[in-house]
């Protein structure tokens, strides 16, 4: 018999389907994958170096970059670790107006992810139809924040603006339609006999085995664990939402695609609950060392105008110590570690991405199976590499 | 003197066929486009003249002027051939489709067969022709020295072995209906109204038939060879400028004669749907109802997600071949007790 050989082959950095610029090398007997080393590092952007050199408000925009299509999420936890480190409470219309727009970017979070999937396995329709109902999202976040793809809304002790005249009208069109938009999908794949073959029965990893890899988030979840941040230690506000955490059963791709449809509807859910009791009162903390004084305060009173100059320039000195605080975010648990040395910027932030260590159990789903499924199982725990690198 | 007239019958007929296949493929793209922009809540091109109606003239026009790469370590000769040989077979099937009955010219006795050549072994030059196609594919793939391409071409050759096969079988249910592998023949079979089509004696085949035609065609479900996702364009991987829009064109010029050959099979040809209608050119019945394939084709391309290689394999061999099979068993069955 003639001698055979492996055969590797690269794919990545630059590949349609490697969401953005993974590079995995796979060693390939025939179509089957004997084994799959991802290489990472493509995408590194020093932002926990450049946080070092940024007071702490400065650092806000940057957590918007890491995951891109998670802005808000990123910045709620963000702020969270530096308000713990600054021990100040936050107005509950804030923390409220933070979970709601935490949930709508959720939702156009998995709404990417959904399409990008889809795409990869072939059923590019669906795509279209995702960025239709992002672009609805989006429109929201550019009338609250000003931005669209990454808000920077979330300040230390509240967020930037309150909610402007007549957008609750849109967030409530939005999410009363938005059940309807999630059967249309559900119509597309979930009944498709070539979906289901796509999906069931690939890239599974046991429960147990997505524990030990320090897996968070749907992916952790469509393993059949029920763990969720926004449960297991509730912040901002999260225990008096009334919700549910989906979880799958056998850990396969489809269970991971089912968990975040359901976790569409119940972050849809969730900012109906938050439109419903949205209270009234101020957005902003009223620690005058931290939070921007208000602008008509500024425009007639010296001490605000000076204390406006201070935040904005020299920012403010936490005390000494270090915090880890993690949120939910759309990938998994997001957390964020910051030493405080007592200047007025952070001495080191280290940021504990989700989808790093998502990534990591990529190997241990796809090694004995085909090429194709290699395409099914990165889509389905939906890494984004602006998170990975950093 | 009469040679001389059929010699420029042919000519003139070659040169018509051609160029209409041409026109056809070129706008079956912007179609296709089109249709997917509407699907997926886009316009698709508009830019490009009135609907984007110019866009298959600029893509030509920029097609050419894009840089001819050939890479180093691919295998030179075989490298450039590929895309011939699949434009080639893809254009030369379409010679033995009759697209209308005849007509006589106006003012003389000469009467134009409208089909390029009624050969009366039709169906297997067909089958002959198409299969050699699909070297074009499995060359390209295996000579561009590229490991995605080079996968891209064994999946092409084990799909189009495998779905070629129960292709085969499917069409020789319409075969024994007929009795005869000569298209016009099968064609006139089919005269006096829908009633009498193919379609309606071999349902199963008709289906089956769509099913292969897909797979031979490398439409969504099974585009295995390209799978952009996964092989980042398969086989085609390394070709540019002209050399990938003849692959381009070749699989569309493929799409239309799978349709046609739909069309002359079970849906009666040029034949009008019901006899009185028979004032309207055949050509046109031809053309509406190949239109009806294409844009089955398009859509579903919208619609379904891709299959993986080895349940496309598995679906062919295990699924589609004994139906196949069981369909022509039925049928030699019934037609030998009718007598």
């Amino acid at each position: 018999m003639a001698e055979t050989r492996l055969m590797t082959i690269n794919m990545g950095p630059q590949h349609p389907a490697t969401h953005g610029v993974l590079r995995l090398v796979l060693e390939l007997d025939g179509e089957v994958i004997v084994k799959a080393v991802p290489h990472i590092g493509h995408l590194h952007r020093g932002v926990e170096k450049l946080a070092e050199s940024k007071t702490y408000h400065q650092v806000i925009p940057l957590t918007d970059r890491l995951d891109y299509t998670n802005a808000m999420g990123n910045n709620l936890g963000y702020v969270l670790a530096v308000e713990k480190l600054l021990g100040i409470e936050v107005p509950k219309r804030a923390q409220y107006l933070r979970v709601m727009m935490a949930e709508l970017q959720r939702i156009a979070a998995h709404l990417i992810w959904l399409g990008t999937h889809a795409l990869d396995i072939g059923a590019m329709t669906l795509l279209f139809y995702n960025f239709r109902e992002r672009e609805e999202v989006l429109r929201i976040f550019e009338e609250v924040a000003g931005g669209r793809l990454t808000p920077t809304y979330m300040r230390i002790g509240g967020v930037s603006k309150d909610l402007p005249d007549g957008i609750t009208d849109k967030i409530w069109s939005f999410v009363r339609a938005f059940p309807d938009h999630i059967k249309e999908y559900e119509t597309l794949l979930t009944k498709n006999v070539i979906w289901l073959k796509r999906t069931q029965g690939i890239g599974i990893i046991s429960k147990e085995d997505a524990i030990n890899w320090g897996m968070t988030g749907p992916s952790l979840r469509g393993s059949g664990v029920k763990y969720d941040v926004r449960k297991a230690f509730p912040y901002s506000s999260y225990d008096e939402f009334d919700f549910d955490i989906p979880i799958g059963s056998v850990g396969d791709v489809y269970d991971r695609y089912i968990v975040r449809l359901r976790e569409m509807e119940w972050s849809n859910a969730i900012v109906e609950q938050a439109l419903e009791r949205l209270p009234q009162g101020p957005i902003l903390s009223d620690n005058p060392w931290v939070a921007l004084p208000p602008k008509d305060h500024v425009l007639k009173d010296i001490d605000a105008l000076i204390r406006q100059f201070k935040i904005a320039s020299e920012g403010f000195q936490p005390p000494k110590g270090e915090v880890y605080v993690s949120v939910e975010a759309s990938k998994g648990e997001l957390g964020y570690y910051l030493v405080s040395d007592g200047s007025n910027r952070p001495m080191r932030m280290r940021i504990r991405p989700p989808s790093f260590l998502n990534l990591s159990a990529l190997p241990k789903m796809i090694e004995g199976s085909l090429i194709a499924d290699v395409i099914s199982a990165i889509g389905s725990i939906d890494i984004v590499l602006g998170e990975i690198d950093r | 003197m009469q040679l001389l007239y059929l010699l420029i019958e042919i000519i003139v007929k070659c040169v018509v066929v051609f160029a209409g296949l041409m026109i056809v493929v070129a706008y079956l793209t912007w179609f296709e486009r089109k249709v997917l922009g509407h699907i997926q809540i886009r316009f698709g091109p508009n830019r490009c003249g009135p609907f984007g109606l110019l866009q298959p003239f600029s893509d030509a026009v920029k097609a050419f002027f894009k840089e001819d790469l050939v890479p180093e370590r691919s295998d030179k000769v075989v490298f450039v051939m590929a895309p011939m040989i699949s434009i080639i077979a893809a254009i030369s099937i379409f010679a033995v489709i009759p697209f209308g009955n005849q007509f006589t010219i106006p003012g003389t006795e000469w009467v134009v067969k409208l089909r390029l050549a009624d050969i009366d072994v039709g169906l297997l030059y067909i089958f002959g022709v198409a299969s050699l196609g699909e070297f074009g594919i499995v060359l390209g793939g295996w000579s561009s020295g590229n490991k995605y391409g080079l996968t891209g071409s064994l999946r092409a050759a084990a799909q189009m072995i495998s779905y070629e096969v129960a292709l085969g079988i499917t069409v020789v249910g319409v075969l024994i209906l007929s009795q005869t592998l000569r298209l016009t023949e099968i064609v006139r079979l089919q005269e006096g109204g829908f009633w009498n089509w193919n379609i309606w004696y071999q349902p199963v085949a008709f289906v089956l038939y769509l099913i292969c035609g897909l797979a031979e065609i490398n439409r969504t479900p099974f585009d295995m060879p390209e799978a952009e996702a996964e092989l980042a364009c398969g086989f085609n991987i390394e070709y540019s400028s002209m050399k990938f829009a003849l692959f381009f064109m070749a699989e569309y010029a493929h799409m239309v004669t799978m349709g046609a050959l739909a069309v002359t099979l079970f849906l009666g040809g040029w034949q009008p749907i019901i006899p009185q209608l028979s004032f309207i050119p055949g050509i046109v019945w031809f053309c509406a109802k190949l239109f009806i394939f294409l844009f089955f084709f398009v859509w579903q391309r919208g619609t379904y997600p891709r299959l993986r290689y080895d349940q496309i394999m598995k679906f062919g061999w295990k699924i589609l071949i004994p139906l196949a099979l069981i369909n022509l068993l039925i049928t030699a069955l019934i037609v030998s007790l009718k007598g």
